[in-house]
């Protein structure tokens, strides 16, 4: 497994993207709440590109502003300074809870996001079916919400999320509050459709065999402020196993560093 | 859900072989039966029993202790009539032929004045509950005025407006928009964040939002707002059929009421009572408590009936 050990200030303006311009350009990205300060400086000079196609997962403690920046790749937000270029249609973006409307059956819910993305109507339910079939919740069409378990829940608001005719997936602790049986399934879905689809993920996790079970590219931040800490590209053949050995060798490596990034807030 | 023959992959176990992807086919169809949430209806024969002998009981309870207290003679029968006394007066009313024109003339005058206040109160919750100066400046009035009784309106309305079917309808209008307009309020406060942000994401801001997640997301918090805004409609204008008097209106229920009084009617009274809290209850359990029924339980908010 080769390691790319990166640093902030050398790489700033990178051509690695052989295949065209990046699906998602964070460059130089900074973001403060409320008062200018230390206290206050969530992110600090963030510059990460990722390619069409690739899978990248943030990794990083409380507090290193991971969802912040998923935030403000999502649009929800503007950074204080710095830029971040998503060419194409608005990224979809999945949350750690499922957000599906409650007052809407599953198919309906994918359908308000084909809606809203200028679906024509006629085409509309074939499109949810097909998007169902997708997750391998074909007669999913008509339940509600509620009539659904957890990992049913999150894979409509997958399909949702793929409604809105975005390649690009931000996905923000999608499977932090599954159980683990669940969670293992909801990998293989996820890297079955990454392949399928084509899809450029940003995957923000503090969950470091999650991060490595299914990223091309690990991305370390720092905490407070977040920083690129380090990166790491992921070789092993997909699909993995999240118990397999590969994954558990460079997962200690990178909870080394991680757990090293942690410590250095001990207050002295 | 527990059937055998639909056990979940055999062996899911760590086999050193990589997971084939038909196995967490399986498996994922597996953890759906496992997982998935079993909705039952309740037969018939269970809701009358559990839901409808209660307060049949309570009522024949009630009767019972009403007909002992008579036989007793606790008081002098002209202030307490016997239940078949007042069931006499309501057949006299039958025969006389003006029970339902009382009733209608009463149930017209609040369904209307609940219709125009449904039509003043939500506009009003909206821009309290999305502009915030306007918040700052009503919000607290709004909420402040649903602890006024309504009644207390209507010497005011009278002199602004007369004895006539307008003042009644404001009178209706001062007590019914505040609940109106509050419950709307309270709906889009408890709108989750988290719902907003899904939709912000998939591109419904600006009307588009309002329209697919924010009041859809409102409605149960507005639907107790009508709720509320009808039982103090129909308040409001027993109170003011109760004190304005006068030749020119139709006779409805208050009025009906009071005329009893003034004959020293108890019997008559007492069956004012009764209706006028029949209708109440008749308008709460045939619209309201269906809709908000159907719409919490299509969202499965409803405890212990899914």
């Amino acid at each position: 497994m080769s390691q790319v050990l990166t640093t902030i200030s050398e790489n700033a303006p990178r051509v690695e993207a052989p295949d065209g311009p990046p699906a998602i350009r964070i460059s130089h990205v900074h973001k403060s709440f409320g008062r200018p300060g230390a206290a206050n400086h969530v992110i600090d000079d963030i510059c990460l590109d990722v390619a069409p196609g690739e899978f990248v997962t943030l990794l990083g403690a409380s507090g290193c502003g991971k969802s912040t920046l998923l935030n403000l790749v999502a649009g929800l937000d503007k950074p204080t300074a710095g830029t971040i270029e998503v060419p194409g249609a608005r990224p979809a973006l999945m949350f750690q809870e499922h957000a599906l409307f409650p007052w809407l059956t599953a198919g309906k819910n994918i359908e308000l996001a084909l809606r809203l993305a200028g679906v024509a109507r006629a085409e509309r339910r074939a499109e949810a079916e097909r998007l169902l079939d997708l997750v391998r919740l074909g007669g999913a069409y008509g339940k509600r919400v509620h009539e659904l378990s957890g990992g049913m829940r999150q894979r409509v608001a997958l399909a949702r999320s793929l409604a809105q005719g975005s390649n690009v997936l931000l996905m923000d602790e999608p499977f932090a509050a599954l159980d683990a049986i669940t969670r293992d399934v909801l990998h293989d879905e996820i890297t079955r459709i990454w392949a399928e689809r084509k899809l450029t993920v940003l995957f923000v996790t503090h969950n470091v065999r999650e991060a490595v079970r299914l990223a091309q590219r690990v991305v370390l931040l720092s905490s407070r402020p977040g920083r690129v800490a380090r990166e790491w590209q992921i070789d092993l053949p997909q699909p993995r196993r999240i118990e397999s050995a590969g994954v558990a060798e460079l997962s200690i490596e990178i909870t080394e560093e991680l757990r090293g990034e942690i410590r250095r807030h001990v207050q002295h | 859900m527990s059937s055998t023959d639909t056990s979940p992959a055999p062996n899911p176990a760590p086999n050193p072989a990589p997971a084939a992807p038909a196995t967490t086919d399986d498996l994922g169809a597996g953890l759906d039966a496992l997982d998935a949430v079993v909705l039952q209806r309740v037969p018939l024969s269970e809701t009358l029993r559990k839901k409808v002998l209660p307060p049949v009981l309570a009522v024949v309870l009630v009767l019972g202790a009403w007909q002992l207290a008579f036989d007793l003679k606790l008081t002098d029968s002209y202030k307490l009539p016997s239940p078949a006394m007042v069931w006499q007066s309501l057949v006299d009313l039958w025969q006389a032929g003006t029970l339902f024109s009382i009733i209608w003339t009463s149930l017209w005058r609040g369904v209307s004045g609940f219709a125009a206040a449904v039509v003043i109160g939500t506009p009003i919750g909206l821009l309290v509950a999305r502009v915030k100066p306007v918040r700052t400046a009503i919000g607290p009035i709004l909420s402040g005025l649903q602890s006024l009784p309504s009644v207390a309106w209507v010497p005011a309305a009278v002199i602004w407006l007369g004895i006539n079917d307008q003042m009644m309808f404001a009178v209706i209008l001062l007590g019914a928009v505040p609940s109106i307009a509050n419950g709307l309020v309270a709906g889009i406060d408890q709108v989750p964040p988290l719902f907003l942000r899904a939709g912000r994401t998939m591109g419904a801001t600006g009307f588009a939002g309002a329209r697919h997640v924010l009041l859809p997301a409102a409605l149960p918090g507005y639907l107790a707002g009508l709720k509320q805004g009808w039982a103090f409609a129909w308040r409001s204008l027993m109170a003011a059929e109760l004190v304005a008097s006068s030749p020119d209106l139709g006779l409805g229920l208050g009025r009906y009421l009071e005329n009893q009084r003034e004959q020293n009617d108890m019997p008559g009274v007492l069956l004012g009572i009764v209706i006028i809290l029949f209708v109440g209850i008749a308008i709460d359990l045939l619209v309201f408590s269906p809709i908000e029924r159907r719409v919490l339980r299509s969202r499965g908010l409803l405890a212990g009936s899914r």
